[in-house]
């Protein structure tokens, strides 16, 4: 009794929302509010890690070409080093904080895979501009991150990482939008 | 004198600062764009047509996830948030 791809789509997209507004409202608060409590520290981090051990399934489950299955793989081991990395930091296990990297390099790594993955142009169709779109916003978050690494308290680098996770949730959102129940969509698009 | 103080009191009590408004809006605001979403596209609440559609369609509507989404956020994690922003900031805050 699998979901449906969509489905697995859009429970993603909740989590990234969530993960997103929690961003944001650190953001709002700052850093030293947000941490009065241990646990909201861990939040994100540990809601990244698992979502990339939820990707695991996706994998096995849900690709049907190897460049699709390298590329789940691929965003998989990227949250889980990501939230890992960030977990050890937040919890003062790691103490170098070139540690920190592992977020930009994890997103650049996302894109990446996004963009080579996706081998048709923009407006081939739907899937395809969700994946040229996911890519580049993956990208331009890598750079946001790498800026938030040199300014760690800039309210613009915080602002431009907690957009990157709702862009990534409005994406997914739109994403596989061809179920059944979607039945007024043209034939060409998947719908009936 | 007395009850100017009391005035002064009630106001600063219903003062909060911008950023326990803003922290305040996230989670209501995210709700209503799911029901803004629901309004927009109603084929996508499968509720309202509960016998074509299958489990997983029926236990995932995305308008309804980003509602319950916002809700979490609103009544789990911003509560203890607004707590900790008002020790921190007791001249502006409540």
């Amino acid at each position: 009794m699998e979901p449906p791809a969509e489905v697995v789509h859009w429970l993603f997209g909740v989590g990234f929302l969530f993960l997103g507004l929690c961003l944001l409202a650190e953001t709002i608060v700052g850093r030293s509010v947000w941490r009065r409590r241990s646990w909201r520290a861990y939040l994100w981090p540990s809601v990244t890690f698992a979502m990339g051990i939820f990707m695991w399934p996706v994998m096995v489950f849900y690709t049907s070409s190897a460049i699709h299955m390298l590329a789940h793989s691929v965003w998989a081991q990227s949250m889980m080093l990501a939230g890992a990395a960030q977990l050890g930091l937040a919890r003062g296990k790691l103490r170098n904080p070139l540690w920190a990297l592992t977020l930009p390099l994890a997103l650049a790594v996302s894109g990446g895979a996004f963009l080579i993955h996706e081998q048709n142009p923009w407006l081939f169709s739907r899937a395809a501009f969700l994946h040229h779109a996911l890519g580049w916003t993956a990208l331009v978050g890598g750079l946001i991150t790498l800026g938030l690494y040199a300014r760690p308290r800039s309210p613009v680098f915080n602002t431009g990482f907690a957009l990157v996770f709702l862009a990534f949730a409005a994406l997914l959102f739109c994403d596989r939008n061809v179920a059944p129940i979607f039945g007024h969509l043209s034939p060409l698009a998947g719908g009936r | 004198m007395d009850a100017e103080l009391v005035q002064q009191g009630a106001q600063a009590r219903t003062r909060h600062s911008p950023r326990h408004t803003a922290v305040s809006a996230l989670g209501p605001l995210t709700a209503l764009a799911g029901l803004v979403w629901a309004l927009l596209q109603p084929y996508r609440i499968t509720i309202l047509d509960p016998d074509t559609h299958g489990f997983w369609y029926l236990a995932v509507q995305p308008p309804l996830l980003v509602i319950l989404a916002g809700a979490i956020f609103h009544f789990w994690i911003v509560p203890g948030l607004l707590a900790d922003l008002e020790r921190t900031e007791p001249g502006e805050g409540r």
